[in-house]
């Protein structure tokens, strides 16, 4: 018994360490929002390949602090190594909580990343590394993770065995609300492993009479009046073991052992009556659990006990009955496991479809892969084991998936050339026409727009002739060298009338310079407007020219380097996924030859107690 | 003997009793389960190792199929998000893009969560022209009571150089009338 409580115990102290995300307040970077709503479905690749994207991205750019993912950088770096240890990439978690204490940061992100770093190291199996880091701690300590971080501190103390200073710690954490029944457990328990048992039973009785709402606490407070009810009954006290496993649901996770300890606690009393209602309830469930095995042979005990011999038979009988379907589930699972089933049972897509999978196991169809699946999943080790072969199983689904995308790649890309690459010397010869005649015209423009800013400071009222004055001012010119050498009278008049004449051009060319000068501006923007239209038009031709030519060409080396790495990806992942099979299907092979041998026995035990019960029945009815 | 000095007398190896198997049991799957460990943990480290190759894998695809599918100057993609504590269940959402259906989405128990939790989810990824377009969203959900919600809006956004990210903010209302703002990155 003593080695179940501390089995119990040592689950308990591991319990639940919250792994935050960062709140969605005032989101500015929506491709952060995206790798949030993947994390809060536990989605952790799908996060991690957004977020570690978004980072890079922003470190990349010249100005971070323009950037949208600016305003939750801090809040990034720590969900990247939080999504990294959820993802079980423990490696990886370190070095990115790291790099955060490493950096010249303000001392409440310096704190929060030493309790994050700290956390990785007592998950690891660590606890002195974990203990060194929460040292580097120093002033201000967000709010949020204060009570965790000195919930991680007593945790720490009780697996380096000093549960003297977890109790002092885990005395201050009493009213914290977000650790309600972990932090009244885990005191019981530090009291337990410092020899106060007097005090640590006390303190378990505080905590199994807590109230709540939360599931995790509820199922902490049960496990509280678990392990005080088991105190008790090692202590002989049986009457208080009894009223303590008593207070544990009949629903929760707990229900069953504490349902089997009340039986033996009332039996050990010598309650034999009192012992039958809880092992009765507990015979009649699921019979691959070890508790309603260990029932089915200690109800009839009771009967026997109260001198229901007949009942005591009959159920003894049941109980080798019982027994021997089990024993054949046994034989078939372990059939099942040679055959290779198991691990396909194991990677059935419906499984994990929640997050609360590992419960769901119980649920699945009756197949002899999965009989005592269940109980298998009490061991840590094929708990981690099987995680790691269903996410490689997920890896190998991405990596196949992905290599057929990296086919329709190429389809499209050559689909791509066989259109584009006809096309393009024709559009090419014709845009480098058009081209010419733009550049030209725009060098018109630029020529009067730099002629007109002239005429600013030195007035050409000439430049702004119409072709009529045009033509008249070069008839008259014409007509004045045809008569510059004549010295007649009529040449004189000629050369009067042609002087009024130009004096009457210059006349209008002055007078209408300034209105032809704004109208001439007009124009000028006018057209500018139009050269802008026609360069933006140039610009999206250019853009889709260069697009086109993007679509098709530049792919094939990082298609290739990609085809290569899935391949070499995909092999890696056969091989570790057969080691890792391997391993859970000896550990699953152990496991359910250990729980044979233990069922063999029992059926042993109930065909010896069937017959002594018989006999005493028979020797009843004979008097 | 009591029934606890059976247990312990048979734990030390002394006789079988009805509690005896288990508790010992325990011990010896116990011992199995050591002896298996140090080989798992290796292998946990290459498992660790295989997730890291793969995501950098994932960010290459990513960005090849970013490049090659939806390049930048044509890119649009819209984002769905609730407004902060919002308790109205969205069911689906459904986007027509210049009068074309382009996306439709119904929303599983978890998505809905991890939307009320700040999540935003992507929606839709493709390619427009440079100018204005049309964006309308039709939206149908729950009220807290059970009573049915919907919404419909028909939004303009101008397409530039550069992608176009369009964030929509998904609000109830006591009238089951569905708010849904347009934001824009």
């Amino acid at each position: 018994m003593r080695a179940r409580v501390r089995r119990t115990i040592a689950i308990a102290c591991a319990v639940l360490l919250p792994v935050s995300t960062a709140a969605a307040d005032d989101l500015r970077d929506l491709h952060f929002g995206e790798a949030l709503y993947y994390a809060h479905q536990e989605r952790w690749f799908e996060a991690l390949q957004r977020l570690d994207a978004e980072i890079a991205q922003h470190y990349g750019v010249d100005e971070p602090e323009l950037d949208s993912l600016y305003p939750h950088i801090k809040a990034a770096n720590f969900d990247v190594g939080d999504f990294e240890l959820r993802y079980r990439m423990h490696h990886r978690a370190g070095r990115a909580i790291k790099a955060v204490l490493e950096a010249d940061v303000e001392p409440a992100i310096r704190n929060e990343a030493a309790f994050r770093l700290a956390r990785i190291h007592f998950q690891k199996g660590q606890p002195g590394d974990a203990l060194a880091v929460l040292g580097r701690i120093d002033g201000e300590l967000p709010e949020a993770i204060r009570d965790d971080v000195e919930f991680l501190r007593a945790n720490i103390y009780l697996a380096l065995r000093q549960p003297a200073k977890a109790v002092e710690v885990l005395r201050e954490l009493q009213g914290s609300e977000t650790l309600v029944g972990f932090s009244a457990y885990n005191l019981g328990v530090a009291l337990l492993q410092d020899g106060r048992a007097e005090e640590a039973r006390a303190q378990l009785d505080r905590a199994g009479r807590l109230d709540s709402r939360d599931p995790a606490a509820l199922a902490i407070i049960d496990k509280s009046n678990l392990v005080l009810g088991t105190l008790f009954f090692e202590a002989a006290a049986f009457e208080p073991a009894e009223r303590s496993l008593d207070r544990v649901r009949l629903e929760g996770p707990f229900s069953n052992q504490a349902l089997l300890r009340a039986g033996w606690a009332d039996a050990s009393a010598e309650k034999f009556e009192r012992a039958l209602v809880p092992w009765s309830i507990l015979a009649k469930r699921e019979a691959t659990d070890a508790a309603v095995q260990e029932a089915l042979l200690a109800l009839p005990f009771a009967y026997s006990k109260l001198g229901v011999q007949g009942r005591a038979a009959v159920l003894y009988g049941r109980a080798v009955e019982a027994f021997g379907e089990e024993l054949a589930k046994l034989d078939a699972s372990l059939e099942s496991i040679a055959g290779g089933k198991f691990l396909e049972a194991l990677a059935r897509e419906e499984i994990r479809q929640d997050k609360d999978w590992v419960i769901r196991l119980r649920s699945l169809p009756d197949a002899p892969e999965t009989f005592y699946l269940a109980s298998l999943m009490a061991s840590h080790e094929f708990q981690t084991g099987l995680q790691n072969y269903l996410d490689l199983e997920d890896l190998r689904k991405k990596l196949v998936s992905w290599r057929t995308s990296l086919d329709a790649f190429e389809d499209v890309i050559a689909v791509r050339r066989a259109y584009f690459e006809p096309l393009l010397p024709e559009i090419d010869k014709q845009f480098r026409a058009l081209d010419s005649q733009i550049r030209m015209r725009v060098e018109q423009r630029d020529r009067i727009d730099a002629r007109l800013q002239h005429m600013l400071i030195a007035p050409r009222p000439d430049y702004l002739a119409t072709a009529g004055e045009q033509a008249s001012a070069q008839a008259i010119a014409a007509l004045e060298a045809r008569i510059a050498g004549a010295n007649t009278p009529e040449a004189a008049a000629q050369r009067l009338r042609l002087r009024r004449l130009r004096g009457v051009l210059t006349w209008s060319l002055e007078t209408n310079y300034h209105a032809r000068f704004t109208d001439a501006h007009k124009h000028l923007r006018a057209l500018n407007a139009d050269v802008d239209a026609m360069t933006a038009r140039y610009d999206a031709f250019v853009r889709a020219r260069q697009a086109a030519t993007q679509s098709f060409t530049g792919y094939a080396a990082s298609i290739e380097d990609l085809r290569r790495r899935t391949g070499e990806g995909l092999e890696r992942l056969a091989l570790l996924m057969e080691r890792q099979g391997e391993m859970l299907e000896a550990v699953a092979v152990q496991e359910l030859k250990a729980r044979r041998l233990q069922l063999e026995a029992q059926q042993n035990q109930a065909r010896f107690a069937f017959a002594d019960s018989y006999d005493r029945a028979a020797k009843a009815q004979a008097k | 003997m009591s029934l606890v000095d059976r247990v312990r007398r048979v734990c030390s190896g002394a006789g079988i009793g009805l509690l005896a198997l288990a508790i010992c049991s325990a011990t010896a799957t116990d011992l199995a389960r050591a002896g298996a460990k140090e080989p798992l943990q290796s292998l946990d480290e290459q498992v660790q190792e295989i997730k890291s190759d793969v995501l950098g894998i994932a960010a290459e695809l990513a960005s090849l199929e970013e490049r090659l599918l939806y390049p930048s100057d044509t890119q649009v993609a819209v984002f769905v998000s609730l407004a902060e504590g919002e308790t109205f269940q969205v069911d689906s959402v459904q986007i027509q893009l210049d009068g074309a259906p382009v996306a439709h989405h119904i929303y599983s128990f978890k998505e809905v969560e991890a939307l009320r939790k700040g999540g935003v989810q992507r929606i839709y990824t493709g390619n427009v022209r440079t100018g204005e377009h049309t964006l309308e969203v039709v939206v149908a959900g729950k009220r807290p009571g059970g009573q049915d919600a919907s919404g419909q809006q028909t939004l303009r956004f101008s397409k530039e150089v550069g992608p176009k990210l369009l964030g929509l903010e998904l609000a109830g209302s006591d009238s089951g009338e569905v708010g849904i703002s347009l934001g824009g990155l």
